[in-house]
């Protein structure tokens, strides 16, 4: 029944499923991350996959159908007009020179247009003649750039790039400059920022909290102990969209609405339920004996709390950390409601992008700014994590 | 040494008022964020949209009317609430045996090979995004264009083949659901291989020897022993992504924006509240959400009582 053979291919075809599943997993990030380093045009016209592919040369499809037949494939067709010359070419700088150029050629005859392309065939055509005729290389647009990146951090919405517009071109021109930079309040900095310090205190306060009450549901005896614990386990199960508006009255007449204090608060009291439930599971674990000696030498709960209590469970604070952090952090409804657009945090300044149809170069940039963090954190404390799940779900 | 009931020593009993300074922070806490609103949305739930009256008031004559309970009405027989639960019931159905089976099969896989870290880590990666990351990421997998090329992975897949390209999340009444649940499994499977992992990590190994020099094959191993064993944990993880897909909300409130198809029982909610400005219907919704998870959360209370009886 031990085949000598067996296992070499049974080690091939699990290694093939481990290896599909993994990339199925994968692709769509990988999407996301190729997308956003690619040029705007590139995103719109071909597919992520495409990156590397050979490019549709623009304009080529109107060249052939307005001017191919009278100038030829390669311009030269029309004795003293080459528009395979950089240097007529190149005094084109804008389509409507372009435009005006053609109007010209028709009055002279070398050209008859049953219509003249429109505006954005135009610029077509001219990128095309300008690669045509050697007066723009066609790897002047590269394959991949930051500036996604640039103009999501900035909250540029030109469109242009903010490099290009605002930086090397004249920014007073440019009503897409005005308001940019690194502390716009369309910008994914500042919302950087704004999601750290919403996060940041609200991993912290629950936590804090829940040890307390932790301790106590472990190590302290007291009349209905067990009972208050099944009620809190219970909680568990409230949905949050619920809460939303019986909390915002109160905050609205406290004046809590749109402070960070309210953003804390809120999360606190969301979070406890299972930071509890996870703090007590792991005290709770802990050897009782450790807990009886340091009693008997006289040490108070006070003491036994952050003396041995609290170094003991780093493991299970910094998970539950972790699942804190992350949840806030990733958090759109609580943002939405309690700090909205005037404190935007990452979330809600990437949703707010989906909706101005800015284009997708910049959602794509956006949402990879808001995934670094987290990124950092899951990879970084993965063992802590892994950990958390377990005393949180199975018992061991 | 041992106390018949909890594990608190003996010695730590006197603990005078202590316990309750200890809880007094999350009690008040809990009491205002959870408890309070829970029971304003109960008693809202009985009254009218201003949140004044009995909801009886808002009876139309020649309708049916359930008197003070006419928020119910709508709640459990409103089309578009017939139809939220009808999607969330979907939900529930593809997407808890989904992720638990796909985690437990991915789980029993990477056991065995030597890059298990990494294979995990890929897994769970989804996890660590949010709702707003996700539906953008997915966004270059669905997308489609009525023309020219396709920049959605799998309609240039489909277009390839010479099929012709689907608009997936916006074609009723399945396909876009089911759209939404494959965004919802990529989220979530890692959370349940996670936990299974573990726990199959416990089964001893002698065990699994002792079967296979007795002729067991693996098949035979994974059904008779590995998965007998781990049962109680693939309860666990089966009542809890119950719970987390009875209030799924953020994927299709997201990726699912303003279409009627996709709409499930928290978004329902959210939509009375946020956008009718309709507090009552709301809150019955609420209600009736909650109705639907406390089962689970009954499970839930009962295994843990049986865990500390054990303890």
């Amino acid at each position: 029944m031990n085949g000598q053979n067996k296992p070499a291919l049974g080690k091939f075809f699990l290694y093939a499923v481990v290896i599909i599943l993994c990339l199925l997993w994968i692709t769509p990030t990988v999407g996301l991350l190729v997308t956003s380093l690619r040029p705007r045009q590139d995103v719109v016209e071909t597919g992520w996959w495409k990156a590397f592919a050979p490019r549709k040369a623009v304009g080529q499809d109107v060249y052939e159908k307005h001017l191919a037949p009278y100038y030829g494939p390669d311009g030269k067709a029309v004795e003293g007009v080459d528009l395979s010359d950089p240097e007529l070419i190149g005094q084109f700088r804008r389509s409507i020179a372009l435009t005006a150029f053609l109007r010209e050629q028709i009055e002279k005859g070398n050209l008859q247009l049953e219509e003249m392309p429109d505006p954005q065939e135009m610029a077509d055509l001219l990128t095309y003649l300008r690669r045509l005729s050697g007066a723009e290389s066609a790897a002047s647009r590269p394959r991949f750039t930051a500036n996604n990146y640039v103009d999501a951090v900035v909250g540029y919405s030109g469109r242009a790039n903010y490099i290009e517009s605002c930086v090397e071109g004249n920014p007073d021109e440019d009503d897409a400059c005005l308001g940019t930079g690194l502390t716009s309040e369309r910008g994914m900095a500042t919302a950087f920022l704004n999601s750290l310090w919403v996060s940041i205190p609200a991993t912290i306060l629950p936590i804090l909290v829940a040890s307390f009450a932790a301790y106590a549901f472990s190590w302290l005896e007291f009349k209905g102990r067990q009972w208050l614990f099944v009620i809190l386990v219970a909680l568990q199960i409230v949905p949050l969209q619920m809460t939303l508006i019986p909390i915002y009255r109160v905050y609205a007449k406290v004046g809590l609405t749109g402070t960070f204090l309210g953003v804390w608060l809120f999360h606190t009291g969301f979070g406890l339920p299972y930071a509890i439930y996870l703090m007590r599971n792991f005290l709770g674990s802990l050897p009782k004996d450790i807990f009886e000696s340091a009693y008997l030498d006289g040490a108070s709960h006070w003491t036994a709390f952050y003396k041995l209590a609290i170094p003991l469970s780093v493991p299970a604070l910094a998970s539950l950390a972790i699942f804190q952090f992350l949840w806030i952090w990733n958090d759109l409804l609580v943002a939405l409601v309690f700090l909205g657009g005037q404190t935007p945090v990452l979330t809600w300044q990437i949703s707010n992008l989906v909706g101005r149809f800015t284009g997708m170069h910049l959602l794509t940039a956006a949402a990879f700014i808001s995934m670094i963090l987290p990124m950092i954190v899951f990879f970084g404390m993965q063992r802590f994590f892994v950990r958390g799940l377990m005393a949180g779900a199975v018992k061991g | 040494m041992a106390a018949p009931k909890g594990q608190v020593p003996a010695i730590m009993k006197q603990a005078g008022h202590a316990p309750w300074l200890y809880l007094a922070p999350a009690l008040l806490i809990m009491l205002f964020f959870v408890v309070y609103p829970t029971v304003n949305t109960i008693y809202l739930s009985f009254l009218d949209t201003e949140g004044e009256q009995s909801a009886a008031i808002t009876c139309q004559e020649g309708q049916p009317c359930w008197g003070v309970l006419e928020n119910y009405r709508h709640a459990l027989t409103d089309e578009t609430m017939l139809l939220a639960f009808r999607n969330n019931l979907l939900w529930i159905i593809l997407m808890v045996p989904g992720t638990t089976i796909l985690g437990l099969i991915i789980a029993v896989l990477v056991d065995r090979i030597k890059q298990e870290a990494l294979a995990k880590a890929v897994i769970f990666m989804p996890m660590a995004i949010s709702f707003v990351g996700a539906s953008i990421i997915w966004n270059y997998i669905y997308d489609f264009q009525s023309q020219g090329e396709q920049t959605g992975l799998l309609n240039a897949i489909a277009t390839t083949l010479g099929f012709n390209p689907v608009p997936w999340t916006t074609t009723g009444p399945w396909v876009n659901n089911i759209a939404l649940i494959i965004v919802g499994v990529w989220m979530w499977t890692g959370f349940c291989m996670t936990i299974l992992s573990a726990a199959l990590k416990g089964v001893p190994g002698e065990l699994l020897e002792a079967a296979r020099v007795d002729g067991a094959n693996e098949w035979t191993v994974f059904w008779k022993i590995l998965v007998p064993i781990i049962s109680p944990t693939i309860v666990v993880v089966l009542t809890t992504m119950t719970v987390n897909v009875l209030k799924i909300f953020d994927i299709v409130y997201v990726m699912g924006k303003g279409q009627p198809g996709t709409q499930v029982i928290a978004t329902r909610m959210y939509i009375e509240q946020f956008n009718k400005f309709n507090s009552g219907i709301s809150s019955a919704i609420a209600v009736v959400l909650i109705l639907a998870v406390l089962p689970i959360g009954y499970i839930n209370v009962r295994r843990f009582r049986e865990q500390e009886a054990m303890r």
